[in-house]
């Protein structure tokens, strides 16, 4: 849609500006303001340039946790995305079996993060669970709580049940959208299930899709609440993600500098995706002639 | 060929996300006696004990309550400033348009994580913490912006000769958006509210953060029960049971707009 020039239009967005002025720029300057300054408390600060900085780059414990949550980003995504692309493509199109599907398959979107976590964690446990008895039933020895593997395996298939509604629900509007005449047509041709999906389904999945990945990543590279209720970052500090760390370090151990400065760097990263999803996006709306 | 779904396949599925779920209801209701010493798939001395510490226990109950208050308290502020904001968005271009849209999105995508420590200590140094009002402002963090994008999803599919029309019958500005311009995008205002309301319920960092007694949402006085020793599981899976109800009652109205609240708009 052509849209008119108008500056005033600056007026319209003025409170939107106040009020995420107040919620995200200040509390940002303080970070920033930390992460280059040292204290000895009393709220004496003192300039220490890009030291912090030069040791959160440098520090084991911040490479580990980002370890950690690169490769969870990637496991969760290739399951998901996949998963959640074959569930969008077995979906009934219309009518009440429909509707259905989409109320139950977005329960799990809408409950609290922690009540997810909670859940889990009692689902899981050996001695009250469904899921850790019945494993423990057919001899396999599960113990989220001890074992790193299981504490992972847990998670992982958490995050799998908590969000791969979501690819399914975007992927299905996608789908609801490709013409009838595209199938009649590969009817015609005598299409395989495989060329089908190949050519007609995926590449009017393509937009909504990458917004999908986008998300899913996005929302896992800041994952805190569900594993900080089923886990707690242990057993050790083996599903400690960068979220878990930064809070420990910030609010647990009152590092300020350290913190502030780890917080700027995971923020240019979440800046960068962002920027990658904003053009996705921008492309797309013009792809759709808007 | 038109590809229908495989019935099977969706079964699986479905019962893979129902039975964490069934487990928990199935935990509600049963004694702590019976959790912790036998193993059922279904209670066998049904009681509704653990509902009742709940619903009578003003620690319990209050963390519903004031949850409840920063949620609608957020909801409402976000909406009412997104609004002008996001018809400015759809409509206009003006300086800077692109970059505001963008930074918008950033704080949608920043984690809570980074700003917990800021936010405590400044609305610490300015008297609100511990208030209904700290958290629902701390929401608008990222809730602001998720309202902001829906919005102008829902708006740019309403065609701009209403507008025009509105403006040649001498309709003035806040008159036409009032009286014709919010009808017309009634459910877009709708879905972003459930999203606002949904975001803020479901957010436990921000407000455990910002809160220690007075406005303790529901969402930590779970985490505390679960820190303590002598689990009461059966009143935790209540609890939890309890903070599903509301997504659940209203999910069947935003059924087909789900996608596109999720992706900002953008389906």
């Amino acid at each position: 849609m052509d849209k008119t020039l108008n500056n005033k239009a600056w007026f319209l967005v003025l409170p939107v500006l106040v009020v995420v002025a107040f919620s995200a720029i200040i509390p940002l300057m303080t970070v920033v303001n930390y992460s280059v300054n040292d204290t000895f408390g009393d709220n004496q600060f003192f300039w220490n340039g890009l030291a912090w900085f030069e040791e959160m780059v440098s520090s084991d414990r911040l490479h580990a946790a980002l370890g950690r949550q690169v490769l969870f980003s990637a496991i969760i995504l290739a399951i998901e995305v996949p998963l959640g692309i074959y569930i969008a493509l077995n979906m009934p199109k219309k009518g009440v079996w429909a509707s259905l599907c989409l109320v139950l398959m977005s329960l799990p979107l809408l409950i609290p993060f922690n009540v997810v976590g909670t859940i889990w964690q009692i689902f899981g446990r050996v001695d009250i669970g469904l899921l850790g008895h019945t494993l423990a039933a057919f001899g396999i020895d599960y113990n989220y709580t001890n074992d790193p593997i299981d504490a992972w395996v847990t998670i992982i298939i958490m995050d799998v049940w908590h969000w791969t509604s979501l690819i399914s629900l975007l992927c299905y509007a996608g789908l609801q959208s490709i013409p009838q005449a595209y199938y009649q047509a590969a009817r015609v041709d005598q299409a395989s299930r495989w060329s089908v999906f190949r050519y007609i389904e995926l590449p009017k999945m393509q937009g909504v899709l990458l917004i999908a990945v986008l998300l899913r990543f996005m929302d896992s590279f800041m994952i805190y609440t569900e594993p900080f209720v089923l886990t707690g970052g242990g057993p050790g500090n083996s599903t400690t993600f960068l979220s878990i760390d930064l809070v420990k370090m910030a609010i647990g151990q009152f590092d300020l500098g350290p913190a502030a400065a780890f917080s700027i760097m995971y923020f240019l990263v979440i800046l960068l995706v962002s920027w990658v999803f904003y053009t996705v996006m921008t492309n797309l709306d013009k792809a759709e002639g808007r | 060929m038109r590809l229908r779904g495989n019935g099977l396949v969706m079964a699986l599925y479905l019962l893979f996300l129902l039975v964490p779920i069934y487990w928990l209801v199935n935990m509600s209701l049963k004694t702590n006696m019976e959790i912790t010493s036998t193993f059922t798939y279904f209670p066998a001395n049904l009681t509704f004990r653990n509902y009742e510490v709940i619903l009578t226990d003003p620690s319990w109950y209050m963390g519903y309550v004031n949850s409840i208050i920063y949620v609608v308290m957020n909801t409402v502020i976000s909406i009412l400033v997104a609004l002008p904001a996001a018809y400015a968005f759809s409509r206009y271009s003006f300086m800077g348009d692109k970059h505001l849209f963008f930074w918008l999105l950033t704080n949608r995508m920043s984690p809570p994580a980074v700003f917990a420590l800021p936010f405590f200590q400044f609305y610490s140094s300015v008297g609100l913490f511990d208030t209904h009002i700290a958290v629902a402002l701390a929401h608008c963090l990222f809730n602001v912006p998720l309202a902001v994008w829906i919005l102008e999803g829902f708006m740019r599919g309403v065609p701009k000769e209403i507008d025009e029309t509105a403006y040649i019958d001498g309709y003035s500005f806040p008159r036409f958006f009032l009286k014709i311009f919010m009808p017309l995008i009634a459910s877009g205002i709708g879905v972003a509210a459930f999203f606002c309301f949904m975001f803020s319920w479901v957010e436990l960092l921000l407000s455990r953060t910002l809160t220690s007694v007075n406005a303790k949402p529901i969402v930590a006085t779970m985490t505390r029960t679960v820190s303590a020793s002598g689990m009461d599981w059966g009143v935790l899976a209540a609890a939890g049971v309890l903070t599903i109800i509301p997504g659940a009652l209203v999910i069947w109205f935003v059924r087909n707009y789900i996608a596109k609240g999720f992706a900002l708009g953008r389906v």
